[in-house]
């Protein structure tokens, strides 16, 4: 069993973005892929089912205490940060907003770089804020891998850019091969 | 440029941080009585750190002696590691919920006793006040709003609140389902607004730590909303048998609307009153 995660945050046009790779992934995706998408704080969480219906990985709110397991996509719920424990279990925190995202996007990086070291692979996406930048440089100096939307291809390319200001990822890989590249990288 | 994010952390950084993060927590602990051994650690981790880069010290190890020494760097890490982010009305399906679900059960009661646990600034005992007044009940409870925090429980104690935050709290009532004007409630101050006094008439703030005391009163309804989430599994299910010690036959539990009883071993002894809103009833036969 593949020990690791794929972690992807995205913002301002996320949603498009994350329907063009979820559906993408087949069922039996080697890890679990664990997301942040920045949503209204009293938003119900509509991405989860709009995705599910489209893919052939089960997508799902990620629950507290709950450890993630393959062939399933999980995302932050509104509101709340999301946090990774060492035991690979999710955690839950209402603490004050950081770089004004709750869900923040470093927040669950971070986390997820400790828990899961040289087998996570970072993924940030479309966005019109910093977040997630500091989360994909702790990401690739704990040996994870990092893949930064092509910017060109990003409908707000704030975010991948600022990811790019501060690391040399892994690969820059244009939005609609984003998911055929973890396919073939990721086994 | 060439450089840049190429900086290597070794993983066995993290293995010596655990280590240090566990003695920083037993030391906090066994001189001043707070437990935080059982909290997760990934939250505490990051309250932890974000100390660190701030205070000039060089690693948790160091900081573990500033705490043992020095009682202000205690209290300032304290208040870093209990969460006080809360707003009046706060998930406002959540109040609609009680006025629809909860309220026709209190009705019946002729006296009404409720714990707000970990009740943190107070926003939300007042909330909870302005709902019970407009359904006719405020005079018939007696409020218990608890924190292990000294400083937040002072505020919530006064009951005075920043002005910036009014414009989002009058909207969060009235999705609530308020039935009058919210500022009904309060007086304007120059940045700040005052809380009717009449609302905390019968609220009793204390001091309670709900992971190292006990029982310390039979109540109808205990609010402890967005606690649970930072305790690890076992010390949930502690608190957790806490509430049903606490709680009366067909008491109410109140909560946060992502926490949940299923993996708490005290499951079997509540129902549901609203799953969505997490709002759970103890049964009357067990």
């Amino acid at each position: 069993m593949h020990p690791g995660a794929v972690v992807i945050g995205a913002s301002a046009g996320g949603m498009d973005a994350l329907a063009e790779i979820i559906p993408k992934l087949p069922k039996t995706f080697p890890v679990p892929v664990i997301i942040v998408q920045h949503i209204s704080p009293l938003s119900d969480n509509y991405i989860a089912t709009y995705l599910d219906k489209m893919s052939k990985v089960n997508v799902v709110e990620a629950e507290e205490k709950v450890k993630p397991v393959k062939g399933k996509a999980y995302i932050a719920p509104p509101n709340y940060h999301l946090l990774i424990e060492r035991d690979k279990s999710f955690s839950l925190a209402t603490f004050e907003r950081v770089s004004f995202a709750r869900p923040s996007i470093d927040v669950m990086f971070e986390t997820a770089a400790e828990a899961f070291g040289i087998w996570l692979t970072g993924v940030i996406l479309t966005g019109a804020n910093h977040d997630g930048a500091r989360g994909m440089e702790y990401i690739q100096a704990l040996g994870g891998k990092t893949v930064v939307q092509d910017p060109e291809t990003a409908e707000v390319d704030t975010m991948p850019k600022s990811a790019l200001e501060r690391i040399t990822p892994t690969a820059v890989v244009p939005l609609k091969e984003i998911a055929g590249w973890l396919i073939k990288n990721i086994k | 440029m060439e450089n840049k994010g190429k900086e290597v952390r070794n993983p066995e950084i993290l293995e010596i941080e655990d280590i240090e993060i566990d003695l920083l927590l037993e030391a906090i602990f066994r001189k001043y009585g707070y437990d935080f051994r059982n909290y997760g650690k990934a939250h505490v981790k990051r309250r932890i750190t974000h100390r660190l880069s701030t205070s000039g010290l060089q690693s948790i190890s160091m900081m573990q002696q500033e705490v043992l020494r020095n009682e202000d760097f205690f209290e300032t890490l304290l208040r870093d590691l209990s969460i006080n982010v809360t707003e009046m009305f706060r998930d406002p399906d959540f109040y609609a919920a009680i006025r629809k679900d909860v309220v026709p059960v209190l009705k019946t009661y002729p006296f009404i006793k409720i714990w707000h646990a970990g009740c943190s600034t107070g926003e939300e005992v007042y909330s909870m006040a302005i709902l019970l007044k407009e359904e006719g009940l405020l005079d018939r409870v007696q409020v218990y709003a608890t924190d292990f925090n000294q400083v937040v429980l002072q505020a919530a104690r006064e009951g005075i609140f920043s002005i910036d935050r009014i414009k989002e709290y009058t909207i969060n009532y009235q999705r609530a389902g308020g039935k009058k004007s919210f500022s009904d409630y309060y007086t304007a101050k120059y940045n700040s607004v005052i809380m009717d006094k009449d609302l905390k008439r019968n609220v009793v703030f204390a001091d309670h730590n709900l992971v190292t005391d006990s029982v310390f009163a039979e109540v109808n309804m205990i609010i402890c909303r967005n606690v649970l989430i930072y305790f690890d599994k076992e010390l949930q299910d502690k608190v957790i048998k806490l509430f049903d010690d606490s709680l009366t036959h067909g008491g109410i539990l109140c909560l946060g609307s992502k926490e949940n009883l299923r993996f708490s071993s005290s499951f079997p002894r509540f129902k549901a009153l609203n799953e969505k809103q997490k709002i759970y009833q103890k049964r009357y036969k067990i």
